[in-house]
């Protein structure tokens, strides 16, 4: 049952991954990025992981891919021409995906059997949050409240 | 007697699928698949049917408001209106226009609508009736609501049209501002309660302090100012007037929703108000007790009765504001939402927090009323732009 979902979610998400990557219009690949996103969340679920498949949504799809559809929007005023293949990027994607499956490979947890993991609950995430990683967690608040308060003095308006 | 009628629809959903495995002898798993269908038919035949007779009686309230009569011509006292309203938009032309992107422009309201009804799914209707019990019913609901945004933007960007566009625009702008006020109140209950679960957090509710008063979160000085902020953050996110500027039609024609016609547009017309059944269920669920009756006495009526009432008097809050109120300015509404509501929204936090660490009683009930009055009191002055209303001048017009 869950190996014919695994199946048919991985096909779906490789699908709009290879659309993202070689659809002509940026826009569309934009959305195919999004796609992609729901389908790694779907893995999660599948994986018992659901605070993070639900964050993943929240984020990506909610926050990222917006930000992504609105920066294609404002950025790009060119209308979309043909264009040959980009050899570069293609090689520098064959050497990061053979780079991944060598340690893939080498490494020996892929033979083992995969040990019987309880998921964890949101509760549990959010005890360990708050008392062994609260340091960590603090600094991360600090920096995205300074990116924050940087991204609005950048577009505040000049007084005169 | 009266805990069978509670339970009756639970009880007839296990009377089936025990017929079904009693006739076929099918196995487990698909005893399964038909348990989670029957719930979500169940699901769309209440909503689909609570869309149309909203759609009709709205307009008949907005009549009464008007003072005009509104819709009685089809069926009695015009309640066949949808029906009516149904088939004409089933057999209107589908237009696209020659220059749209074919298939984000078609996509769009199956995203839209897609993402409304799967909102739907966490919510309590009544005891033991969540049709998608999981662990994170909080975040599963607003994680699916932030899809609507991008189904949104590819409305607008796909129509391939400057009203379209603007409208999307002003949507995203206003659904991205009010989220987080819409998050941050609902965080002192999930504080309060300990769970993300709604099941958790309409059992938390159940109790009567004195026997008399109900414990929903609405009656807490806390809970009462989040309760009215998530309302106008709700309100907000499902582009009702008030706040409706991205379907402004005095302005934009109707914002991201320009360039759809006949079946389209209704998905479209569909989503937002089951967006709007959405976020005042969980509104009920979060503040209101959800299913729990106000009185022990009154506990004999079934408990999706009164989730149902509840919802009814929220849904009928938003047709009176509709009718009352007129539409404000886009920076009013940005205004609003960063300058009050955000800072707002975190005093609850906080007045929450006070509230249990003093105890949960009278103490704590006065203390936290204490924190959100000084927060109220300091916003509205240092808010108050001392502006005296002016005769208005015209600049560009006699």
């Amino acid at each position: 049952m869950s190996s014919v979902a695994f199946v048919i979610i991985a096909i779906l998400t490789l699908a709009a991954a290879l659309a993202a990557a070689t659809l002509q219009k940026l826009m569309h690949a934009a959305l195919s990025f999004a796609a992609t996103l729901v389908g790694v969340a779907a893995l999660f679920f599948l994986l018992g992981a659901e605070f993070v498949g639900l964050v993943l949504i929240f984020i990506y799809i909610g926050a990222v891919a917006v930000l992504i559809v609105f920066t294609i929007l404002l950025t790009r005023r060119d209308v979309e021409k043909e264009r040959g293949a980009n050899w570069s990027g293609a090689l520098l994607a064959i050497g990061v995906f053979g780079g991944l499956m060598w340690a893939i490979l080498k490494t020996q947890s892929v033979a083992s059997v995969a040990p019987n993991i309880r998921s964890i609950s949101v509760k549990r995430i959010g005890e360990t949050l708050m008392t062994s990683y609260v340091w960590p967690l603090q600094c991360v608040g600090l920096l995205l409240t300074a990116a924050l308060i940087g991204a609005l003095v950048l577009v505040m308006e000049e007084k005169r | 007697m009266s805990k069978s009628v509670d339970q009756i629809f639970i009880t007839a959903k296990q009377w089936l699928l025990g017929l079904l495995s009693w006739l076929t002898g099918a196995p487990g798993w698909v005893t399964q698949v038909v348990s989670i269908l029957i719930n979500i038919f169940a699901l769309l035949t209440v909503f689909l049917t609570l869309f149309a007779l909203m759609s009709v009686l709205e307009r008949k309230i907005l009549g009464r408001i008007q003072n005009r009569y509104g819709p009685n011509r089809v069926g009695p006292f015009g309640l066949l209106q949808p029906v009516a309203d149904g088939i004409k938009m089933l057999i209107k032309e589908d237009i696209v226009p020659a220059r749209a992107d074919k298939i984000v422009h078609f996509l769009a309201p199956i995203l839209i609508a897609a993402a409304a009804i799967l909102a739907l799914a966490v919510i309590p209707y009544g005891r033991n009736m969540t049709p998608f019990t999981i662990d994170g019913g909080i975040l599963f609901f607003f994680a699916v609501g932030s899809t609507t945004e991008l189904a949104v933007f590819m409305a607008g960007w796909g129509s391939n049209n400057k009203f379209s566009m603007l409208g999307a625009m002003r949507a995203i702008a206003q659904m991205i501002s009010y989220e987080l006020p819409l998050i941050i109140t609902v965080l002192p209950v999930v504080m309060v309660v300990g769970s993300l679960t709604p099941d958790r957090i309409v059992a938390a509710q159940a109790e009567y302090t004195y026997g008399l008063v109900p414990r929903w979160f609405v009656f807490t000085p806390w809970g009462a100012a989040a309760f009215i902020l998530f309302f106008v953050s709700g309100l907000v996110e499902s582009n009702r007037t008030p706040f409706d500027v991205p379907e402004g039609e005095s302005e934009i024609v109707a914002g991201h929703m320009t360039e759809y016609s006949g079946f389209k547009y209704a998905t479209f017309f569909m989503a937002e108000y089951i967006g709007m059944f959405a976020i005042t269920g969980l509104a009920v669920t979060l503040f209101l007790g959800g299913w729990h009756s106000p009185a022990r006495a009154l506990e004999f009526i079934p408990s999706y009765v009164w989730f149902f009432a509840k919802l009814s008097v929220l849904l009928f809050v938003y047709i009176w504001l509709r009718g009352t109120l007129p539409r404000t300015r886009v920076d009013q509404i940005m205004n609003f939402a960063w300058k009050f509501i955000l800072p707002m929204s975190f005093s609850c936090v906080i007045a929450a927090a006070v509230w249990h660490y003093a105890g949960r009683g009278l103490r704590g009930w006065l203390w936290s009323f204490f924190v959100i009055a000084i927060v109220y009191t300091v916003l509205s002055m240092l808010l108050d732009t001392q502006r005296k209303f002016a005769p208005r001048v015209y600049r560009f017009a006699e």
